[in-house]
């Protein structure tokens, strides 16, 4: 029963989400452009964070190799964009494999302070390697036209290809998660000695997902160089990191549909809190966030589940 | 040799400053496992409570008791009105419960206050002092003083009461400590009325210095993590040294290595951090925690 | 007169049930054991006289219900808890363990007195006041967890399988002194235990539990001649 409530409601999600570029206007479509995007990158990093267990506050990190990746390949080589998503795919995985090894040796607070600094330490590199990055300036690009002479406009192009690598991205994940990696990714989030008893290599897998999921994360921002058309250091900072963790946590840890959840609320909220307090529109956005903790302490999706968990229950109680 | 003892002592002034915010990190994270992000929103809030008695015209000493007072209850009232209703909670639900509070104090103090600098008055002379041959900055010496003093009476109030007895028990095992009669829910809510003290004293030890403005305790915050980092997190002693040692290194780095100007002085505090979590995770006097399987 | 009583008593984790309605009593004065193999549900047991599971049915401690009240509250009402696996604070030393014990009566001079009496029963302790209580042996902590309910000078007494993991020599030992205290001081007694033979030479009443039902019950005497049970736990 909730099988199929699942299909239907991804069903009428893509529906809409196919539709929504014909009803909506090009500014709200940048805006769910810039959801899609986010969506990957909170994938990502609930594939490490809430799937492994290995706490991350640094995956801005990632998203701004990706976004620089992108932008240096555009700005001094000209490759063709789709060519530097992959190229931007590639670097961070290895780089997220490379980062994932002496990782291992660190368990939750302390993981979570090596990535903090990590992800404070992103904008000084980014100014101090000016003649790649451009410095405090940062790299302009100019959006792409649709290919093939399609008639849409940029705004709408962009939105159906980001579309289309999140789905794929996403079909890829749910492959890897629901197999046997994917057991053994979360054997290993719950109890790692056992797992390693049980004969999964704990350190090749850990190291694995931290790069898969830097290559995720990594992807997004190359998408969002693209879409926003400029990157500059600033916008990298530990704030973003810290913008991704809220994200996967209110979406929903260990769980794919969390991530759209969580890019939603990250990419309106704040405009919402503005809306309703020019003055202290942080203050609004906190509120949001600690009530969102209270009534919803697993998520957007785990408050779903139990949701869908309990009509469950219900309906084999009804029918025994 | 005189400008290295004035650095050293003005890295043990802002180092003192450090591990008391590293000090009420450590304190909240034994007893709970959660890292209070919003420690340093916290203690800069307290300031502008000083602040504004200190404008209505309460002499300094009083303005300061009484912040430490209100503040006390503040961070009692935070832990059994925000932070209770997640207390059993997953860690990261927890975590995004602080930073929605550091993001409410921090944007609630720049609308009430606005985001201008403000003067924040020390309550030592502004004549330096002479030792020696050196000369040194009276609100350094103090900010050391002051600093000890909190320590030692959190010390002596751990040790030797009954109650701080029983806050060191429900931290380090709440179901025996039910069983003695203790109120673990309320022991925790002093721990955290204890680190709000604590951290109010450490911002109205730094505003002087860096001037009073609702982002004052971003910088420092990290700094504090780098401390506590470095000391230990299992232990509130090393927390304290290890701020010492990170404000003497940061104040001593920044004068003698030269091509290290203020924006990588953040980048020094990092890669401490780094450092010590590739070669001893647990800290100088921290304790590796031992997993029973 | 009946001190500890239980009807209908029902407890659960989570959605698990563990106890599914039992019934029980402890004589004022008396010692009462419960016994069953692992997974029978007696640690549930105290834990729900205690509070710190989730129960339904009734329980009554001097008449009075004491259902869904708090474990601090149910301690300051004079009833002590030795628990599985002694619960020692291992970073406190065995004087600061002792002290928290008597936590729930205030302090004062009350407090020197009863760690004079306790010292008086267990010796050893005293020998090793300013040691941190995870340096003590499993012996040593089971007499510290007793030795620290009994600071609270409680009516009554919960101890949950105090023989678990210590030799011969140590349980009757310890048993020896619970029987001592029993006596001197009128606590009364609500021993949990899988080793039944030394449970049944201690108390006057037993109950036998099975999957969270009990499924037998009488004086100890009785029970300690009764064939199923001779078979299935006293191993003859």
């Amino acid at each position: 029963m909730t099988a199929r409530a699942g299909a239907l409601g991804l069903a009428a999600a893509l529906a809409v989400a196919l539709a929504l570029p014909f009803v909506v206007s090009n500014f709200r479509l940048f805006q769910f452009t810039q959801v899609g995007v986010y969506a990957i990158a909170l994938l990502g990093l609930n594939v490490l964070t809430g799937y492994n267990g290995q706490i991350s506050l640094g995956h801005g990190a990632f998203y701004a190799l990706g976004a620089y990746t992108t932008a240096i390949l555009i700005d001094h080589w000209n490759v063709p964009y789709p060519l530097t998503i992959i190229a931007a795919g590639v670097l961070c995985l290895v780089a997220g494999f490379l980062f994932g090894i002496p990782a291992l040796r660190l368990e939750g607070l302390y993981l979570a302070l090596a990535t903090f600094a990590l992800a404070l330490a992103i904008p000084q590199i980014l100014k101090y390697f000016e003649h790649w990055t451009g410095g405090s300036q940062g790299i302009v690009l100019s959006k792409p036209a649709p290919p093939w002479g399609m008639k849409a406009s940029p705004d709408q192009w962009l939105y159906y290809f980001t579309l289309a690598v999140l789905v794929i991205l996403f079909v890829l994940a749910r492959n890897l998660l629901a197999g046997r990696t994917g057991r053994a990714i979360v054997a290993i989030r719950d109890n790692p000695i056992a797992a390693q008893a049980m004969g999964v290599n704990t350190a090749l897998y850990k190291s694995l997902t931290f790069g898969v999921s830097a290559a995720y994360t990594g992807v997004a921002g190359a998408l969002s160089a693209i879409v926003i058309a400029f990157v500059a250091p600033d916008a990298f900072n530990v704030f973003l990191s810290i913008t991704f963790l809220t994200g996967i946590v209110i979406g929903g840890l260990a769980s794919i549909s969390g991530a759209i959840f969580g890019a939603l609320f990250i990419q309106f909220v704040p405009n919402w809190a503005q809306d309703i307090s020019k003055a202290a529109p942080w203050a609004i956005y906190g509120v949001f966030l600690i009530g969102f903790m209270y009534v919803m302490p697993f998520g957007i999706a785990g408050a779903l589940r139990r949701v869908a968990a309990r009509a469950a229950r219900r309906g084999t109680a009804a029918r025994a | 040799m005189e400008i290295f003892f004035q650095q050293v002592v003005s890295g043990l002034a802002t180092g003192g400053i450090y591990g008391s915010v590293a000090l009420a990190l450590v304190m909240i994270y034994q007893a709970t496992d959660v890292v209070n992000y919003a420690q340093g929103e916290m203690a800069m809030f307290s300031t502008y409570l000083a602040w504004t008695l200190l404008n209505a015209g309460v002499p300094y000493w009083w303005a300061f008791f009484g912040t430490l007072v209100i503040s006390f209850v503040g961070g009692v009232l935070i832990e059994r009105v925000v932070i209770r209703p997640v207390e059993n909670k997953p860690i990261l639900t927890i975590v995004i419960v602080c930073i929605g509070l550091l993001v409410i104090l921090n944007s609630v103090a720049g609308w009430i206050y606005s985001y201008i600098q403000k003067p924040f008055p020390s309550p030592f002379p502004p004549r330096p002092i002479m030792l020696g041959t050196v000369v040194f900055g009276a609100h350094d010496l103090g900010a050391i003083g002051v600093t000890l003093v909190v320590l030692a009476f959190l010390y002596a109030f751990f040790r030797f009461t009954t109650l701080g007895l029983a806050m060191r028990a429900a931290a380090q095992n709440p179901v025996s400590s039910r069983l003695c009669g203790i109120r673990v829910g309320w022991m925790l809510a002093i721990g955290w009325g204890l680190a709000a003290m604590v951290g109010a004293v450490a911002g109205m030890m730094v505003a002087p210095i860096v001037f009073l403005d609702p982002n004052m305790m971003a910088g420092i915050l990290i700094y504090a993590f780098a401390s506590a980092t470095l000391g230990g997190f299992t232990s509130p002693g090393g927390a304290v040294v290890g701020g010492l040692i990170v404000g003497v290194i940061e104040n001593l780095v920044g004068t003698y290595v030269h091509f290290i100007g203020t924006e990588l002085k953040l980048t020094v505090a990092l890669a401490m951090i780094l450092i010590v979590l590739v070669f001893k995770p647990s800290g100088l006097f921290g304790r590796a925690a031992v997993h029973r399987v | 007169m009946v001190l500890l009583e239980a009807r209908g008593l029902e407890a659960q984790y989570g959605w698990t049930k563990v106890l599914h309605g039992i019934d029980f009593a402890v004589e004022e004065g008396g010692i009462t054991t419960i016994l069953g193999a692992n997974g029978a549900g007696k640690t549930t047991t105290l834990r729900a006289v205690c509070g710190m599971v989730r129960t339904a049915g009734e329980i009554r401690f001097a008449g009075q219900r004491i259902n869904g009240r708090a474990t601090e509250d149910l301690v300051r009402l004079g009833i002590g808890h030795a628990p599985e696996g002694r619960g020692t604070f291992v970073n406190l030393t065995v004087e600061e363990n002792l002290r928290l014990g008597a936590y729930a009566r205030g302090g004062g001079r009350s407090v020197a007195q009863d760690l004079e009496r306790v010292y008086g029963y267990f010796p050893m302790l005293a020998q090793r006041k300013k040691q941190p209580g995870g340096t003590l042996s499993g012996g040593e902590q089971q007499m510290l967890a007793v030795a620290r309910a009994l600071m609270l000078r409680p009516r009554l007494l919960l101890l949950d399988e105090p023989s678990l993991g210590l030799a011969p020599l140590v349980v009757r030992e310890i048993f020896r002194i619970v029987r001592t205290i029993n006596r001197d001081e009128r606590v009364s007694v609500l021993l949990v235990e899988q080793n039944a033979s030394v449970a049944l030479g201690l108390a006057q009443h037993a109950y036998l539990m099975e999957t969270g039902r009990v499924v037998m019950s009488g004086p100890a005497a009785e029970l300690r001649q009764n064939d199923a049970i001779r078979r299935a736990y006293l191993g003859y």
